[in-house]
C-alpha cells in the first residue's frame, strides 16, 4: 500500500517533461501507433503501441517489454497518447500493476503538444535493455469473480466510465455512470484536483471507499478514470481491466433504463 | 520559454453583452442536492427548487434530470455554443435539443451533475435560472428581429430588458404557474397570441412625432385546453410596457388558482372572469403600478446598434460552383433580409436534437460567416444565421454539408415539430420525437419542401394533450394517446386541422385518431386530396383554412368530408396481420401507455 499512498504524482507538465528529456533523466513511451510514432514524436520517446500490449499482457510478457524499452525499476516513465490520455493510462496502469511504481501520464495529448509548437523528432532513440523486477500488485487490478462477489459490499464503488447512452441502455448492476469525457477539461487529460474532487464528492465518490472503474472493452476509458481518483485524493482503486465484453461474454447479470426511448433523442 | 507562455485562445469579435449567470448558484445548487439525499429535504420542496434552477424530472426515474439553458432573446455566442457541446458530451448523451421556446436543453445528465452544469455555464453568461417553475420563463422574440422587412422597430432590446428585470426579481418566485412573455417582429413571424404576454412593435405619430410601443396580447396560451390571447389596447407606449408587464403578473399573482394545477395558467384566469373584466382590471392595476413607485422603475432598454461586419476571409472561396442542393436550400432555407445584400439563414434540425460536434461546428460557422457575430434560435427548434453576405451563401452551405447541417426544407412544413415524448419525459404517451423525424425523413425524400403550395403550412406533433409540440396551433396537428383493439394497444395520434399562428390564430379543428403507424400515409393522403380540389393560389393552409370556416365550395366541404375520406386508412389490422403496427416507433417491444408525475404543476 505504501507506494500507492505515496504517488500523489498523477501527471506531468509539459514544462517539466522538457526539462527531464533534455537531462535524459526518464523515458518517455509514446503508445500511438507505430506508423504515427515513425512519422513523428516527443524527441526520445519509444513506442509501444496499445495493440502490442493488448495482444500479450501477461505479467510475463509485459516485463519483456519493459525490459527492450530501457526501463528499470529506478527510471521515471511518462506515458503519452493523443486519445485524452485514456490509452497512455491503460500503458501505465500496467507498468504499475507489474510492480513499475514511479510512472505517471503527461499532462496534455500529442495533437496539443505539437500545436503547441513543441519540439518533435522522427529519430528513434537508441535502447538498451534493463533488467527490471516482478512485484506484481494484484490489488489494483479487479476480476470479473472478484468484481461480483466486491459489489455486493456497502463500501465498495462501481463506476461506468462508457458514454451516458450506452450506460442506460446496459451496465452492470449497482455501477454508476461517470463518462470518461467527464474527467478532461480543456488541454488537460484531468481536471485539477480541485475540480475532480468536487465533481466526485458531489456524486457521494469519497472517503475510504474501495472504487471499481469499468468501460466497453479493454480498460482504457477506465483506466483514465482510474487515474482520476487516484488524481483526487482517493488511492483504494482497481480497474476491472477486462471491463464489460468480457462480462457479457461470461453472461453476468445486466441492467438497463427501462420505458423510455433515449436513443431517438440522440442526434447521431 | 514555458507552456504558459504559448497558451492561447481565440479571441470573439462579439461577446455575450449580459451575464445572466450568478456562480454562487451553482454550490448552492450542490449542497442541496447533498442534503436531499441525506433526506434532510422533503420532496414537494426539493422539486420546486430544482425546478426554479431550471432542472427538470427525467422519465420514470428520479436519477436523472433535465437542465434547459435559456437563451433570452434567442441570443447565443460561439464560446455558449462551444461550452454546450462540451457539457453536452460530459453530462447528457451526446447530443443537446433546442426547444420551442429559445431553450436549449440537455436531457439525461445525473442529477448530482447539474451544479457542475451551472458552474461551466456561468464560464460564458449563460444560466437555467427560472427556466422551469412558477417563473417567467424564457423570454422569447422573434429570430428576425431586426432584420425583418415588415417591422416596425427591432424589439429585442426590450425582450433582453424584460429578461433582465424579471430573472432572479422577488416578484416573479411564486407565481401560481409558469409566465411567458413572447417578442416578435411582425404579425406573420411571430407566437403573440399563443402566450401570457405578447407583443408586436408598433409606431404611432403622436402629437407630430414618433412613438414607440407595441401592441400587447394577454391570456393567450396552448395546453390541456387552449384559448387564443386578446389585444389589451390599440397602442402601448414603451414607457408603459415594464408597468403594464408588472400590472399582469400582480393580478396574476393575487388572484390566479393556486389549487387546481390543471387550470391555474393565467389563460383560465382571463377565461373564468371574461376578457373584459380582466381588461379593465390590467388598466387599473397599471395606474396604480405607475402611481405607488417609491423609487421610478424603469426598463434598462440597451438600443446601441450590434456591430455589424463582414467576416475577412482568409482565403477567397467565392466564385466557384455551387454544390448539389444549393438552389433547393437556397429557396427553402433563407430569407432575405431588410438590409441589403444580407440574408438569414435557417438551419434545420431533425425534432431540435443536435450533436456535440454539430454544436461546435456552429461555433466556428457563426465566427466565419455571421457579421453580427452570434446566432439567434427560432420558435421552430432551430437555429437562424443572420447577416450572411450573399456572396458568402454558397461557402456557407458547403461548410453547412460538412457538419450534416445542410438539410433543405427549414421554412417549409417538412420540418414538424415534436416535443420529447417517450425519449425522456415523464407524461408522454407516445415518441411523438421520433415521428416527427420519420416525417421529415420522407418528405424531404419526397421533395416536398420544394412544392410551394405547402410552404406556409405546419405539422406540429405533442406525445400527450399537454401541448408541448403546440400541435393545436398547426395546419395538421398530432397529439398522441393509446388506441386498442382486443387487448392489443398501439399507439395513437388526435388529429387536428387548420390550427394557425399568425394574424388569425385559431386553434385546429379535431378530424379523426390515427395511429403512429398509419401518420405518414394520412398526411399525404390529405395531400392528395388538397391537389384534386384546390384552386389555382391555393395553399394547403388556404385551401384548409376555408375548410375549417364553412367556407369552401368544392368537393369537400368540411372536416367531416376529409374524416371520411380517410378513415378506411385508420382502420387496425388485427396483430397477426402486421405486428409491426402495434409498435411505436423507436420501439421493438409491444405498446403499453406509462407514465409518470408531470412537474409542469409543482
Amino acid at each position: 500500500m505504501c507506494c500507492l499512498t505515496q504517488s500523489v504524482k498523477i501527471t506531468s507538465d509539459i514544462d517539466s517533461v522538457r526539462s527531464e528529456i533534455r537531462d535524459n533523466s526518464i523515458s518517455v513511451i509514446d503508445v500511438r501507433r507505430e506508423g504515427d510514432y515513425k512519422q513523428d514524436h516527443i524527441p526520445n520517446s519509444v513506442n509501444l503501441p496499445l495493440a502490442t500490449l493488448l495482444s500479450d499482457d501477461s505479467p510475463e510478457n509485459v516485463l519483456k517489454l519493459v525490459n527492450s524499452m530501457g526501463i528499470d525499476n529506478e527510471t521515471p516513465v511518462v506515458v503519452y497518447d493523443d486519445t485524452f490520455g485514456a490509452l497512455a493510462s491503460r500503458v501505465a496502469w500496467t507498468l504499475e500493476w507489474i510492480g513499475h511504481s514511479n510512472v505517471t501520464l503527461l499532462e496534455t495529448t500529442y495533437s496539443n503538444w505539437k500545436s503547441l509548437g513543441l519540439e518533435i523528432d522522427s529519430k528513434i532513440p537508441d535502447i538498451s535493455k534493463k533488467n527490471h523486477s516482478m512485484n506484481l500488485q494484484s490489488n489494483i487490478l479487479a476480476t470479473s469473480d472478484y468484481l461480483e462477489s466486491a459489489k455486493t459490499r456497502d463500501d465498495v464503488i462501481l463506476i461506468d466510465n462508457r458514454e451516458r447512452l450506452n450506460y442506460l441502455e446496459q451496465h452492470i448492476p449497482g455501477a454508476m455512470s461517470l463518462p470518461y469525457r467527464t474527467l478532461a477539461s480543456g488541454d488537460k487529460i484531468l481536471r485539477s484536483k480541485e475540480d475532480m474532487k468536487r465533481l466526485l464528492d458531489n456524486r457521494g465518490i469519497s472517503g475510504d471507499s474501495e472504487i471499481i472503474t469499468y468501460c466497453g472493452s479493454v480498460g482504457t476509458l477506465s483506466g483514465l478514470a482510474y487515474y482520476a481518483l487516484k488524481s483526487a485524493g482517493l488511492p483504494n482503486a482497481k480497474l476491472y481491466v477486462r471491463s464489460f465484453k468480457e462480462w457479457k461474454n461470461l453472461q453476468k447479470p445486466t441492467i438497463k433504463q427501462e420505458d423510455a426511448n433515449y436513443w431517438d433523442l440522440s442526434a447521431e | 520559454m514555458t507552456v504558459s507562455d504559448l497558451t492561447h485562445s481565440s479571441i470573439d469579435p462579439v461577446s455575450p453583452k449580459i451575464n445572466w449567470a450568478r456562480i454562487d448558484e451553482a454550490d448552492n445548487f450542490a449542497e442541496t442536492v447533498k442534503l436531499y439525499r441525506q433526506g434532510k429535504y422533503d420532496e414537494a420542496s426539493f422539486r420546486r427548487f430544482r425546478l426554479q434552477h431550471g432542472a427538470y424530472g427525467t422519465r420514470m426515474t428520479s436519477d436523472y434530470a433535465m437542465v434547459r439553458v435559456k437563451l433570452p432573446a434567442g441570443e447565443i455566442y460561439p464560446k455558449q455554443f462551444e461550452k454546450l457541446s462540451q457539457l453536452s458530451e460530459q453530462y447528457s448523451i451526446g447530443s443537446a435539443h433546442f426547444s420551442t421556446r429559445e431553450n436549449i436543453q440537455l436531457h439525461w445528465v445525473i442529477l448530482e451533475d447539474v451544479s457542475e452544469i451551472f458552474r461551466s455555464l456561468a464560464e460564458v453568461g449563460l444560466t437555467s435560472r427560472e427556466a422551469c417553475g412558477n417563473s417567467v420563463r424564457n423570454v422569447m422574440c422573434s429570430p428576425l428581429s431586426g432584420v425583418c422587412c415588415d417591422e416596425k422597430f427591432d424589439s429585442t432590446p426590450y425582450a433582453l430588458a424584460t429578461a433582465k428585470f424579471f430573472l432572479r426579481n422577488p416578484m416573479a418566485q411564486s407565481l401560481p404557474r409558469k409566465f411567458k412573455f413572447n417578442f416578435t417582429c411582425c404579425e406573420k413571424h411571430g407566437m403573440v397570441r399563443m402566450v401570457d404576454v405578447g407583443l408586436i412593435p408598433e409606431i404611432q405619430q403622436i402629437d407630430g412625432s414618433e412613438q414607440k410601443g407595441f401592441k400587447i396580447f394577454l391570456g393567450g396560451g396552448l395546453g390541456n385546453k387552449s384559448f387564443v390571447g386578446h389585444q389589451l389596447e390599440d397602442f402601448t407606449p414603451e414607457e408603459d410596457l415594464l408597468y403594464t408587464s408588472i400590472a399582469v403578473m400582480r393580478i396574476f399573482d393575487r388572484l390566479g388558482d393556486r389549487k387546481n394545477l390543471a387550470r391555474n395558467r393565467m389563460r383560465y384566469l382571463v377565461n373564468d372572469m371574461g376578457w373584459e373584466k380582466f381588461q379593465n382590471l390590467v388598466l387599473k392595476e397599471r395606474a396604480i403600478v405607475r402611481a405607488t413607485q417609491s423609487v421610478v422603475t424603469r426598463l434598462k432598454v440597451d438600443t446601441t446598434p450590434n456591430k455589424i461586419k463582414r467576416p475577412l476571409k482568409i482565403s477567397d472561396e467565392t466564385g466557384g460552383s455551387a454544390p448539389d442542393g444549393y438552389a433547393r436550400w437556397l429557396k427553402t432555407n433563407t430569407i432575405k433580409q431588410k438590409q441589403s445584400d444580407y440574408r438569414s439563414v435557417f438551419i434545420t434540425l431533425e425534432a431540435g436534437d443536435i450533436t456535440s460536434n454539430q454544436l461546435n461546428a456552429l461555433a466556428d460557422i457563426i465566427r466565419e460567416f455571421s457579421s453580427e457575430g452570434m446566432a439567434r434560435t427560432g420558435f421552430v427548434q432551430n437555429v437562424a444565421l443572420r447577416y450572411v453576405h450573399e456572396d458568402d451563401l454558397i461557402s456557407l452551405y458547403s461548410k453547412l454539408i460538412q457538419s450534416g447541417l445542410a438539410k433543405s426544407g427549414a421554412l417549409t412544413m417538412t420540418t414538424p415539430i415534436g416535443c420529447s415524448g417517450t425519449t425522456s419525459c415523464n407524461l408522454a404517451l407516445t415518441n411523438s420525437h421520433r415521428l416527427a423525424k420519420e416525417i421529415q425523413r420522407k418528405f424531404l425524400e419526397l421533395h416536398l419542401d420544394e412544392d410551394e403550395d405547402l410552404t406556409d403550412s405546419s405539422i406540429k406533433i405533442s406525445g400527450c394533450p399537454n401541448s408541448c409540440g403546440q400541435h393545436g396551433i398547426a395546419t395538421i396537428g398530432f397529439f398522441g394517446g393509446g388506441g386498442r383493439l382486443g387487448k392489443d394497444m398501439y399507439a395513437n395520434y388526435q388529429m387536428s386541422l387548420g390550427g394557425r399562428f399568425d394574424g388569425e390564430t385559431m386553434l385546429g379543428q379535431t378530424c379523426l385518431r390515427v395511429p403512429a403507424k398509419r401518420v405518414i400515409p394520412v398526411i399525404l393522403k390529405i395531400i392528395e386530396l388538397f391537389k384534386e380540389n384546390k384552386k389555382s393560389d391555393d395553399t394547403l393552409k388556404s385551401w384548409i383554412h376555408r375548410i375549417v370556416n364553412d367556407s369552401e365550395d368544392s368537393a369537400i366541404k368540411s372536416i367531416n368530408d376529409i374524416k371520411k375520406i380517410l378513415e378506411p386508412l385508420v382502420v387496425p389490422p388485427t396483430k397477426d396481420d402486421d405486428p409491426d403496427f402495434y409498435l411505436d416507433y423507436g420501439s421493438d417491444t409491444s405498446y403499453h401507455t406509462k407514465t409518470g408525475k408531470g412537474e409542469c404543476a409543482a
